[in-house]
C-alpha cells in the first residue's frame, strides 16, 4: 500500500468538508461537514504513524477525537441557544454583528 | 497486499460517496446517516492499517456518540423531517471553486512529496503501547484535554439551561 493512497483520500474527504461547511446555511449541517475534516485529518495522523511505525500518530487522532467530542457538544449547545433565542438556525440570518 | 488494496478502493469509494451526499443532500437526517457512513469507513481503514484501538474508539465515540448528538440536534431544533430544499447558501459554486483548488493544491503537494513511499508490512500496535505513551510522554495533554472535557460539559451545561 502506498501512504499517498491514504493521504489523498483524505485530502479529498477535507476539501468536501470545507464545500460543505462554506455552501450549507444550516448550522448542524455544518457542524457535520467539520467533523467530516477532522476525520480527514485523524486518517492522515494513522498513515502517518503507520508509515512511521510507530504509535505517536495513534495518540495524537486519539486526542483530536477527544477534542472534536468537545467540540460537537458545545457548538451543538451555541446552536440550541440560538434557535431557542431567534427559531431559526439560518446561517445567513446571523449577521447582528455585521457593522 | 492485493486484498488490502482491494478493501482499500471499495472503502474509498464508499467513504467519497457518502461525504459528497453527505454536503448535497437535501434532507439533514440523511445527512446525519451518510455522516455515519464516512465515519465507519474511516473506523474500517484504521483497522486496514493495523490501529485497532483508535478503530474502535472511533466507533464508539463517533458513531455512538457524535452521530447521535448530531440527531439529537437535528431533532431539537426541529429541522424538517423529509426534503427540505432550503439548506444551500448562494455561495455554492464559489464554495465548490475552492474546495476543487483546494484539492488540485493539496493533491499536486502530496504527490510531490511522497510520490513512492510505501505503508510497508504494517505491524499491529498492541493497545498497551498506545497507554504507554499516553500515560508516559502524553501525560501532561491527556490531563489538559481531560480539563477541556470538564470545561466544554460545564459550558454546554450553563449554554443549554433554560433559565
Amino acid at each position: 500500500m502506498y501512504l499517498n493512497q491514504f493521504l489523498l483520500l483524505a485530502a479529498v474527504i477535507f476539501c468536501i468538508g470545507v464545500y460543505g461547511v462554506l455552501a450549507r446555511k444550516n448550522a448542524v449541517l455544518v457542524l457535520m461537514s467539520i467533523e467530516l475534516m477532522l476525520n480527514a485529518v485523524n486518517i492522515n495522523l494513522i498513515a502517518f504513524g503507520a508509515f512511521r511505525d510507530n504509535v505517536i500518530g495513534q495518540v495524537f487522532a486519539l486526542f483530536v477525537i477527544t477534542i472534536a467530542a468537545a467540540e460537537v457538544g458545545v457548538g451543538l449547545a451555541i446552536v440550541l441557544l440560538i434557535f431557542r433565542n431567534r427559531a431559526d438556525i439560518d446561517l445567513d440570518h446571523m449577521d447582528l454583528m455585521k457593522g | 497486499m492485493v486484498a488490502q488494496n482491494v478493501v482499500f478502493a471499495i472503502l474509498a469509494v464508499v467513504m467519497v460517496a457518502a461525504a459528497f451526499r453527505l454536503v448535497t443532500t437535501q434532507n439533514v437526517v440523511r445527512a446525519a446517516l451518510f455522516l455515519a457512513i464516512v465515519l465507519a469507513g474511516a473506523a474500517a481503514l484504521y483497522i486496514l492499517l493495523a490501529a485497532e484501538f483508535v478503530a474502535w474508539v472511533q466507533v464508539l465515540v463517533y458513531i455512538g456518540a457524535v452521530v447521535v448528538l448530531l440527531l439529537f440536534g437535528v431533532m431539537l431544533t426541529r429541522a424538517p423531517i423529509g426534503r427540505d430544499t432550503d439548506l444551500d447558501n448562494d455561495q455554492r459554486w464559489l464554495a465548490a471553486l475552492v474546495a476543487l483548488f483546494l484539492v488540485a493544491a493539496l493533491s499536486s503537494v502530496l504527490v510531490d512529496a511522497f510520490g513512492n513511499d510505501k505503508v510497508n508490512a504494517v505491524t499491529v500496535q498492541r493497545t498497551a503501547a498506545v497507554s504507554d505513551s499516553i500515560f508516559g510522554a502524553y501525560v501532561v495533554p491527556f490531563e489538559v484535554s481531560s480539563v477541556l472535557l470538564l470545561a466544554a460539559l460545564v459550558g454546554a451545561v450553563a449554554l443549554a439551561r433554560r433559565d
